[in-house]
């Protein structure tokens, strides 16, 4: 990757090497942090004031304004994951495996929060926190794959190698994602289907508004606090270039 | 509206424990994240600046 300034053509190939990505994803983060602010906001509105009890689960439904945006989130950010991985496998890019080394923390907390908000919701309807259902089972595979990208990638110390042996892991885990997906179809399981498929939704609307509404907040805080671990782990990487000190010394005192 | 009181929010129709055990987990999971990607990248800075 030669000079970011060499190209003046290619715009959008510029911010493809770190010394112009870095600054770019500075000013994006407060933009994103502050659409997650006020999308949550809106979103717990809308979930607590607004939509009504339901006729079945009474109030304790509410835990989908959460439960389904990790989960959705969680699956969304493996194929990210292992889309960045996949490329910086393939065309040898080091921003890519950055990024996705900056996805998987973010991608095992969703994971972790579906599974979470999931027990809760479990016990008081199914009458057990856990059960060994396709979904939940998948949900707890795709938690250890995001675990092992990163233990893994932890674990190799050139940083290279590291990326490639992570990449191979990521591409093959994918897998998982559309097995998670259908497992409600394909299996007897205790969760219940999809409530959202293409074709519609089997959702009151105010129900459904703030549950997408709490999903686009979780896209913005994921891009937000990707974007910042990512300038981290810039830092981190590149350590030994130029552009750092320089990037360093624009910033001036900011931490 | 939903809740006639405070206290009847908070009890969500006898789910409060599970509704607040979600919320609280997903609140707890943002701070911890956020703070720890700052703390990372100030880190970084700070090694960095002391080579330069």
């Amino acid at each position: 990757m030669s000079s970011a300034t060499a190209q003046p053509g290619f715009g959008l190939f510029r911010y493809a090497a770190p010394p112009a990505f870095y600054p770019l994803a500075g000013k994006l983060v407060p933009w994103f942090a502050g659409i997650a602010a006020v999308l949550t906001a809106w979103g717990l509105y809308l979930g607590f004031l607004v939509a009504p009890s339901d006729a079945q689960q009474g109030e304790v439904y509410r835990v989908i304004f959460i439960h389904v945006p990790a989960a959705w989130m969680a699956m969304f950010l493996y194929i990210v994951m292992a889309f960045w991985a996949g490329v910086g496998l393939v065309f040898n890019t080091r921003l890519s495996s950055m990024m996705a080394q900056a996805v998987a923390p973010t991608g095992a907390l969703m994971a972790f929060l579906a599974l979470w908000t999931g027990a809760f919701w479990g016990r008081p309807t199914w009458g057990a926190y856990w059960v060994w259902d396709a979904r939940l089972t998948s949900t707890l595979l795709l938690l250890f794959l995001y675990l092992g990208f990163m233990a893994l990638q932890a674990a190799i110390d050139d940083p290279r190698r590291a990326d490639r042996a992570g990449a191979v892991l990521a591409l093959v885990g994918a897998i998982n994602v559309p097995v998670i997906y259908f497992s409600v179809k394909w299996w007897n399981t205790l969760h219940q289907g999809a409530s959202i498929r293409p074709g519609g939704a089997s959702m009151a609307t105010p129900m459904l508004t703030a549950m997408l509404v709490m999903v686009f907040a979780f896209w913005a805080y994921a891009i937000a606090v990707i974007l910042m671990r990512v300038r981290a782990i810039m830092l981190e990487r590149d350590r030994d270039a130029a552009w750092v000190q320089d990037a360093l010394g624009r910033e001036g005192g900011r931490a | 509206m939903n809740w006639a009181s405070f206290g009847d929010f908070l009890a969500m129709g006898g789910a409060g424990f599970f509704v607040w055990m979600s919320y609280g987990a997903c609140a707890l999971v943002v701070i911890a994240e956020v703070w720890a990607v700052r703390r990372r990248r100030a880190r970084a800075a700070a090694a960095l600046r002391r080579r330069a």
